[in-house]
């Protein structure tokens, strides 16, 4: 969808009634539309280019793009930056903000930080162990929990002030959210936590890979019982398995997963693994969108970043809609011929 | 210790419903406590509370006791010290993501919170980000004090 009053990119967009910040991501959900997220993975790297690069990728294809914060507790350019690079572009960026690396001084200041560069979105996280990436020696913060983030982040968009009770002059104008992962135990109080990150602030929820239907349909039948719907969006997270080795090898290792045995039976048997690992994401997909509360996908491909315009291509969510990009809107000098 | 942390949370209505005795009684003496001078037996009973809660519960003495809204289940032995509930990482067998030996606290959490009044409803209570300042400060006192100043001035 496009919007008329679509800005010089870089500067916000009006706010809307009954919206709490500047951002296409939150229009987008707003008003009806199933969204599409995805995952940028940071690079090693000081240059600029490198964000850009790996941002074009995903061109037409996404609504908004998370910045990682040290995931799996691995050490990248920050969130914050990479946010700063992509809002003087234009694009949508979700800085993801975890728990493990800083206390609450450090993000109560990014928070106005990242929403005085642009960026309209924020997702509230617990993050990783540090045992789980390349720094296990490093000291762990968990200064907070991703819900007391929640209700410090809200409180000063909201209440314009820090934790500790000093004003804020001008309010970080932010669309909040938080990860919940359907799959992990404890199943049946997971929609209760979910409900917890609501009451504390939590304006859209992007789940953890579902590779398991039927786990996501009993979470969200929870969540429904418990009146949520309306009050939070909840994008479902997917992504394309590289092959059966690559899913048992997530399995064991990443925390959190749950990868069910018919799936990787079904890729091992697959004569091209890779193309099955984005067939079997694409029909996740299409059966989500039929799920009642699901109001967007977040695709995350680790690695295979090129694979989600495809993966979005054929499965048809957008429905004809391209989502903005840098050029979406210039002229196309390129179809022209020498006739016209 | 970790096999009495677990016969706690086993054991959560009992000494739920002991708490609740014990800590009406420490109301009651609040005359006595402010004739002592809170501020002088804040040490002595701050150690008393680190050995009793140290073994029933393996007590961090974050001094913010939260206990009786995580079922008798210390969060603080969360190697995340999460207050509202389980990482989206706890393994398929229950246990931590970060030390595959121990059972995810919030796990014994909700088990715990099953066995007493309130149930698991109450755990569904916001707990906001900790004041690191009262780290190793009686949390038994702290209440006692609120809980008195409320009564005092309705
Ligand atoms: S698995 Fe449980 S105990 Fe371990 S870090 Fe996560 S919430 Fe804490």
């Amino acid at each position: 969808m496009k919007f008329e009053d679509e800005p010089v990119p870089g500067y916000p967009l009006p706010i809307l009634p009954g919206h709490t910040s500047p951002g296409r991501f939150e229009r987008v959900l707003r008003a009806g539309g199933f969204a599409v997220t995805t995952e940028l993975a940071p690079p090693d790297s000081a240059d600029p280019e490198d964000v850009y690069k790996r941002a074009r990728v995903f061109d037409g294809y996404v609504d908004a793009i998370n910045a990682t914060d040290g995931s799996g507790a691995n050490c990248h350019m920050s969130s914050l930056a990479v946010c700063a690079l992509l809002t003087r572009v234009g694009y949508a960026p979700i800085m993801q903000i975890s728990c493990r690396d800083r206390n609450r001084i450090a993000i109560q200041g990014d928070i106005l930080g990242g929403a005085a560069m642009g960026v309209c979105n924020m997702l509230c996280l617990t993050g990783d162990g540090v045992q789980a990436g390349d720094h296990p020696q490093a000291k762990p913060v968990f200064d907070l929990d991703c819900v007391s983030l929640l209700d410090i982040a809200r409180t000063q968009r909201d209440e314009r002030h820090f934790q500790s009770g000093r004003k804020i002059s001008f309010a970080p104008r932010v669309f909040l959210g938080a990860a919940e992962n359907p799959s992990a135990a404890p199943h049946v109080w997971r929609p209760q936590r979910l409900a917890k990150k609501v009451a504390a602030g939590a304006q859209f929820i992007q789940t953890q890979y579902c590779y398991d239907l039927a786990l996501l349909r009993g979470f969200m039948d929870q969540v429904e019982a418990l009146g949520l719907f309306g009050k939070v969006y909840i994008l479902a997270g997917v992504g394309p398995l590289r092959s059966a080795k690559a899913a048992e090898w997530m399995r064991n290792n990443v925390p959190g997963m749950h990868i069910p045995d018919a799936i990787i039976a079904r890729l091992s048997g697959a004569r091209d693994q890779a193309l099955e690992g984005r067939t079997i994401c694409i029909e996740l997909i299409q059966a989500m969108r039929e799920i009642r509360g699901v109001s967007g996908v977040h695709i995350m491909a680790y690695r295979q970043e090129e694979s989600v315009a495809e993966i979005v291509e054929r499965s048809g969510i957008l429905q004809g809609r391209s989502p903005w990009y840098p050029e979406r809107d210039a002229p196309q000098y390129s179809h022209r011929t020498a006739a016209s | 210790m970790y096999a009495v942390r677990l016969w706690s949370v086993r054991h959560a209505r009992g000494l739920h419903a002991f708490y609740g005795g014990f800590e009406a009684l420490l109301v009651q003496l609040n005359g006595l406590f402010r004739a002592l001078g809170y501020e002088r037996i804040e040490r002595p009973t701050a150690a008393v509370e680190k050995v009793v809660k140290g073994l029933l519960f393996d007590c961090r003495m974050c001094g913010q006791c939260v206990l009786s809204s995580t079922g008798m289940s210390c969060p603080m032995n969360c190697p995340k010290t999460l207050r509202n509930g389980p990482c989206g990482g706890v393994r398929a067998d229950g246990n931590c993501e970060v030390k595959p030996d121990m059972r995810c606290v919030w796990l014994e959490a909700y088990h715990g919170s099953e066995r007493i009044p309130g149930g698991v409803e109450s755990m569904s209570k916001l707990q906001l980000a900790v004041d690191q300042r009262l780290q190793g400060h009686s949390s038994w006192l702290r209440v006692t004090r609120e809980k008195s100043n409320a009564r005092a001035s309705p």
